[in-house]
């Protein structure tokens, strides 16, 4: 079987060329291929086609290869590519067997097709990342064409996903994917838990590890526990913590390796806050992308590989009644606007004593909570939070319940610009730098424009967005009226930011289409990018400061 | 007023300007200021604004600005500064975006005096004129830089950066200019007359420029320290700023500050994980002049206590302390630093470099043939003695090889004559006996054979009823089918004997006497000359059975003759007996005591240590298992890789792989591996390095094989970096490593010419270049292959 793998990935490899005549002759191999296989099973596929358990039937190869293809036809960056998949696809059709079909529509569920840009239709530019990102891994992930709405970004964000996952590093290739579906899993996200088993097993990662947890080395055990603080309530690391992890005898992580991980952890906690965001459906060559298996979860539990045995609260769908009041949305974005240009003319005039500043942000960040708790605490009569710590299958919890105990993080004694970035780039070469070009293409990301107007100055409501994610994390930014963030952000926006960052799996296309009605889908993705990058900021500041702790 | 710990140091004993003292404060510091007459400074963080008097002794609080019921942002600092003119007049930088003024002498307890909340964003710095009373300058996060007339309620001009976050502000000393530094990487320089634009820009660091400074005399020099970990001095007099020193630090430099009255010393101290303040001595940028290492946290603020005192720096920290440094105590990096210098040549002529005082001492050093070359390298005009470096000048001498002692050229045939894996392990180790033989180190030589006996596969027998059946077997017929040679058999079964293992031996022993008392005599007269000599050994060994002296150190002397003479007859037997061999075969394979004689057999030329081999083995190797010799072969090794001769501990391991891999702990390998594989790479013995590095088991050697595969190239049309394949730009979609040979693309190797960067396929410029010397592609440059 892993030798058919090893074939099945050669047998790919060759279309990912630039050079039209290698990718002609790779696709010239494949179709005798997989006519071979047919001609093979001949009468196979006539059975049974119904059957969900096909994965077990000898057609299961060619199956699965008839799924790549089909990927192939829709997402390959090469028209030729795309066009020969079509070809080929249908001529086995005609030969009387069973083709798949894409489940879904397009790369999100939120986003309806033909807003994203299709494939065949991108400037040069946006092209040309999608053939370095399909040339590096042999596929354009559904996150990918999703970003394409904002092509300076994506460059940044690959080129970073890139290294952290296949250049030069501390981690083994193998354990870089696995802490990737570790905290992917976390979030519950099969989107990204199938991307990376398959990668994971592609770079000779053990399938036993796949099992659980448990399964895995000790040294990956033992960071399941930052992963999971580090996912839900980052404020409550210590140095202890990473103690623990740097002083363990033989399966002791170094410095370098534990910061390549904890980048890790932090980029797909965050990345799985978009996933569930912008509502990403699973890859067409992914179970449950084709219609060969059950659009379900993937075969692994991904709780298991979360943390050994425990499921989060699923509490219900509690936005069946919190939905907006449903007032007037028809000026809401010139309301946005008014208010905008308005804090910006009154900022000057209107001096609010240093008292009512110092508790804007206390406020805010309590408000932030009653957003969402009010019905949690419905669904969670008898909360004992003390076990909630023990439990190591805990979720997000809020912040300012623990206020008293948690001193709020001040920005301005640790920022990711002077501290966050010497630490990383110390232990982890280039990383800093990279890490350090995203987040701020992230924030400084405009076209000025907000809906349907133009020569917008959106510097305010970014910054109001950043700094409302990283006061749900605790941290303060001295220098910002947190009172800003209660004039620009309305409720649902405010769910919405609320659910994706802290709980995302919660996040349902009802919330994304509640805000910002009148915004535009690319509008909305570009919000997502910043939830994403504020997040994994916030998580990576916590982080990066307990190690400084613990080097000092 | 808050409790406060006092705390002197007794570093200094009786200095009279002051001594290394420090204080407690309650929050840490972001940032100090002293008072014009050194007196008094000012201690300014999130929780904490105060002022201290510095006394003889201490520090003695005198009094604590953040007053007020509620804690207000505008209290949290960021910068602090102290008014060089008025003493009553300091300005903060609050983390809020507020920039405030203090007029200490206010009768009540709130200090405040102004407040301007102008800065949408964290001030980052405040600075005064030095000369003008009334006029503050503010540098802030949000890009903008205002300056403040005190007498107004505003600001009276604002300047904006155009570039990001402003980090620092510094007024220069005498006239109306200005710089600023950006998070961006920009130093840009201002008249404060002109807020339209700056009057230049460039670019000192990449990465935000957290602080800037100017000299206090020369007022051409700007210090610049930014977060790439450097510090660098620019001489703006010049059309273009001109980067004049660079010092590179360990750490992001967050503060710097020129040293009062030594033009070329500046202090910094770091923004994250180093403690420490270093001065530097700009025309030294490799060690830092002096270090003060009191700090337990980041040093936030320093500050020269007194502007014309170079002795005496304060510091505050995120540890939450003050200190006074006092030059005197100070640690100077430079007396711990080695003042010895060796270097090799490429010819293997040696170079040392040491103080002058030790080099004349030593009369019987031979100076340089040209004549002993002395480089005096630093020399202070200035006379104060303790506060410069060390008046040092060197000597340097350099040796020439002596072309007889040249161990090296061994060095090398060994590395690429040995084998160490790809044949079974007793073949490496006779083919590596042999290549040592050949380079005459007989020593090694041996090593190699004994290792190959220890460890071969006879040796894996542990059981030792089966070896005393075998031995049994295996020595009865050779007694019996043909007449043995006295010698061969005689020491079989003395060999035997010396076991002293069972009964059974014994008692075959006896007869087996008997034999060779005929044999003896047999040989005597049946054999040529040959024989005399054998007989001659093998009458003494006889003599020795006959006394029954046993003891092993007895016959070890004796077979160091003997035995060179049983391998010669046991070899003469099986060409001589067409039966013998398959005897001999099966003895070679199964019996333990035989294997001894295997090893003579198959070397041709007994040398003498040799026989020191034959007999340890069957001496102690049949009922031993390879792992007895564990801990003499560990110890043979540490003794080889003490002696200098890392190779013969490398080859060793790799030789022997998992048979000795677990007794030596892996630091200890790994040490070994890179000390070899560092000199292998010195020969430019690139193969045999890589093949080191793939052989070996330690994870860390492995890897280094793995790291720093990649190799970037630029397009030759475009000359954009290229991104994805090697041959085919992605920008201007040009194929861009073609042959210039056969014009296809390479896609593998590419070799090229380094003078006119043309080339092609391997093979093809071989080919080419072997019968023109010109260039393939035409430009007429002469290419050469070596």
């Amino acid at each position: 079987m892993e030798v058919q793998d090893q074939e099945s990935l050669g047998r790919w490899d060759g279309l990912c060329s630039r050079d039209i005549s290698s990718r002609t002759e790779a696709m010239e191999n494949i179709c005798e291929e997989v006519m071979r296989k047919v001609e093979a099973i001949g009468p196979m596929p006539a059975l049974d086609p119904s059957s969900p358990a096909s994965g077990s039937l000898p057609g299961s190869d060619l199956n699965d290869i008839l799924a790549h293809l089909l990927m192939l036809s829709r997402r390959c960056p090469f028209e030729d590519v795309r066009r020969q998949c079509v070809r080929l696809l249908q001529g086995i059709q005609d030969l009387g067997v069973r083709i798949p079909r894409p489940l879904g529509n397009g790369p999100s569920r939120f986003i309806p097709e033909k807003e994203i840009l299709h494939i065949s239709k991108v400037d040069t530019r946006t092209r040309s990342i999608f053939e370095d990102a399909f040339a590096a891994l042999g596929r354009l992930d559904n996150i990918s064409l999703v970003m394409g709405f904002h092509p300076q970004y994506l460059e940044s964000f690959l080129r970073t996903q890139h290294y952290l996952l296949q250049m030069d590093g501390p981690l083994a290739l193998h354990y870089r994917h696995y802490i990737g579906i570790m905290a992917a899993a976390r979030h519950q996200c099969s989107y990204l838990v199938n991307l990376h088993v398959n990668d994971f097993l592609q770079v000779g990662g053990d399938p036993k590890w796949l099992n659980g947890l448990n399964e895995a080395p000790q040294k990956l055990q033992q960071l399941g526990e930052l992963n999971k603080i580090l996912a839900h309530r980052p404020w409550l690391l210590t140095k202890e913590h990473i103690e623990g992890l740097l002083k363990a005898e033989e399966h002791s992580w170094s410095l370098a390796e534990l910061i390549h991980a904890v980048v890790l952890l932090t980029h797909y906690h965050s990345l799985a806050s978009f996933t569930f965001g912008c509502g990403i459906t699973p890859e067409i060559h992914c179970d449950g992308g084709h219609t060969f298996r059950p659009p379900s979860l993937s075969q692994y539990c991904v709780c298991d590989i979360a943390n050994g045995n425990g499921h989060l609260n699923h509490h219900d769908d509690w936005l069946g009644n919190q939905v907006m009041d449903g007032s007037d949305m028809s000026g809401e974005v010139e309301v946005l606007m008014e208010r905008m240009k308005h804090l910006q003319e009154c900022r000057d005039d209107e001096e609010a004593s240093q008292e009512e500043m110092a508790t804007r942000f206390e406020r805010e960040k309590t408000e932030s909570m009653l957003v969402v708790t009010a019905e949690d605490e419905e669904c969670v009569p008898s909360r004992d939070i003390s076990r909630h710590f023990e439990d190591p299958s805990y979720g997000y919890k809020d912040f300012s319940r623990r206020g008293e105990h948690v001193p709020t993080f001040r920005a301005q004694d640790y920022s990711w610009e002077d501290h966050g970035y010497s630490l990383v780039n110390r232990l982890y070469p280039d990383v800093g730098q990279m890490l350090d070009e995203k987040f701020q293409m992230a924030y400084n990301l405009t076209y000025n424009t907000m809906a349907t107007h133009k020569d917008v100055d959106t510097s305010m409501l970014r910054r109001a967005i950043w700094n409302y994610i990283h006061c749900m994390f605790g941290i303060r930014y001295d220098d910002y009226d947190y009172g800003e963030i209660n004039q620009l952000l309305d409720r649902s926006f405010k769910i919405y930011i609320k659910t994706m960052v802290c709980s995302p799996e919660k996040t349902t296309k009802r919330m994304y289409e509640s805000f910002w009605r009148q915004f535009q889908h690319s509008e909305k993705v570009h919000v997502n990018l910043l939830l994403m990058e504020a997040r994994m900021q916030a998580e990576l500041l916590y982080a990066l400061r307990a190690i400084t702790r613990y080097m000092t | 007023m808050d409790k406060m710990s006092r705390v002197t140091t007794g570093l200094s004993s009786n200095a009279v300007s002051g001594r290394t003292m420090f204080c407690h404060l309650d929050a840490p510091a972001n940032a100090i200021s002293v008072c014009r007459d050194a007196t008094q400074v000012v201690v300014a963080g999130r929780n904490i604004f105060k002022i201290y008097t510095l006394e003889e002794e201490q520090f003695v609080e005198k009094l604590n600005l953040r007053v007020g019921r509620k804690p207000s942002l505008n209290f949290s600092c960021a910068d602090v500064m102290w008014h060089q003119g008025d003493e009553n007049l300091l300005a903060t930088a609050a983390t809020n975006g507020a920039v405030v003024t203090w007029n200490l002498g206010k009768p009540s307890r709130n200090k405040q005096d102004q407040l301007f909340t102008e800065h949408k964003r964290t001030v980052n710095k405040v600075c005064f004129h030095p000369t003008e009373t009334y006029m503050l300058l503010s540098g802030s996060q949000d890009g903008f830089m205002k300056c403040f007339d005190l007498r107004k309620k505003e600001s009276v001009s604002t300047f904006s950066g155009q570039s990001e976050s402003v980090r620092d502000v510094q007024f220069s000393m005498k006239d109306f200019t200005f710089a600023a530094s950006f998070e961006n990487g920009n130093v840009q320089l201002w008249d404060i007359r002109r807020p339209d634009r700056y009057e230049r820009m460039f670019t000192a660091h990449t990465g935000p420029v957290f602080c800037c400074d100017w000299h206090p005399d020369d007022r051409g020099w700007l210090a610049t320290g930014g977060r790439d970990k450097m510090v660098k001095v620019w001489d703006m007099t010049t059309n273009r700023a001109k980067e004049i020193y660079c010092v590179q630090t360990i750490a992001s430099v967050a503060r710097v500050k020129w040293r009062p009255e030594k033009k070329f010393h500046l202090a910094t101290c770091s923004m994250m994980v180093d403690h420490n303040i270093y001065v530097w001595d700009v025309r030294r940028p490799f060690i830092p002049f002096a270090t003060f290492e009191e700090h337990k946290d980041v040093t936030t603020g320093i500050v020269w206590r007194n502007q014309h005192d170079p002795y005496c720096l304060l510091s505050g920290s995120k540890d939450s302390t003050l200190y006074q440094h006092m030059f005197k105590d100070a640690t100077r990096p430079v007396d711990k630093a080695n003042p010895e210098g060796l270097c090799f040549g490429l010819q293997g002529d040696l170079a040392f470099a040491a103080k002058e005082s030790l080099i004349s001492s030593d009369t019987n050093r031979k100076p340089f043939p040209g004549g002993d070359r002395r480089y005096p390298i630093f020399f202070f005009k200035k006379s104060d003695p303790t506060e410069q470096f060390a008046h040092v000048s060197s000597a340097l001498s350099v040796f020439e090889t002596n072309l007889d002692c040249n161990r090296m050229d061994s060095f090398v045939k060994t590395a690429q004559l040995y084998l160490l894996s790809g044949k079974p392990f007793a073949e490496l180790c006779d083919h590596n006996a042999k290549v040592a033989r050949e380079l005459r180190r007989p020593q090694v030589s041996t090593t190699w054979t004994m290792l190959r006996i220890m460890f071969s596969d006879p040796a894996n027998l542990t059981t030792s009823g089966l070896n005393h059946s075998l031995s049994k077997l295996g020595s009865l017929p050779l007694m019996n089918s043909f007449s043995m040679k006295e010698i061969g058999l005689g020491t079989e079964s003395r060999l035997e004997r010396s076991k002293g293992e069972s009964r059974q031996d014994n008692i075959h022993l006896e007869p087996g006497n008997s034999y060779i008392s005929n044999n003896n005599e047999e040989n005597e007269e049946t054999e040529g000359s040959e024989g005399q000599a054998e007989y001659m050994f093998g009458d003494a060994e006889l003599d020795d059975d006959d006394l029954y002296s046993m003891e092993h150190d007895n016959q070890t002397e004796e077979q160091e003759y003997t035995l060179p003479q049983e391998a010669f007859q046991l070899r003469h037997e099986i060409m001589d007996n067409p039966s013998a061999p398959e005897h001999l075969q099966q003895d070679k394979s199964d019996s333990p005591h035989v294997s001894g004689s295997e090893a003579e057999v198959t070397c041709l030329t007994p040398i003498e240590s040799f026989s020191l081999i034959s007999i340890s083995q069957p001496l102690y190797c049949p009922d031993l298992p390879a792992s007895f010799f564990c801990p003499i072969v560990r110890e043979m090794l540490s003794y080889y890789a003490e002696k200098g001769d890392v190779q013969m501990a490398v080859s060793v391991l790799i030789v022997l792989g998992d048979r000795i891999r677990k007794e030596i702990d892996d630091l200890t390998q790994e040490h070994w591996y890179t000390s070899y594989i560092d000199l292998l790479q010195r020969f430019k013995l690139w193969n045999v390095s890589n093949e080191v590095i793939k052989l070996s088991t330690c994870s860390a050697i492995t890897c280094l094989n793995q790291t720093s595969t990649t190799l970037h190239i630029n397009c030759s049309n475009c000359k954009r970096p290229m991104s994805n394949k090697g041959w085919i730009c992605d920008r201007c979609h040009q194929c861009a490593s073609v042959c210039a040979v056969c014009h296809h693309v390479v896609k593998g190797l590419f070799v090229w010419c380094q003078g006119c960067s043309h080339g092609g396929h391997l093979e093809h410029m071989m080919n080419w270049l072997k019968s023109s010397p010109h260039c393939p592609a035409g430009c007429g440059h002469l290419c050469e292959y070596t």
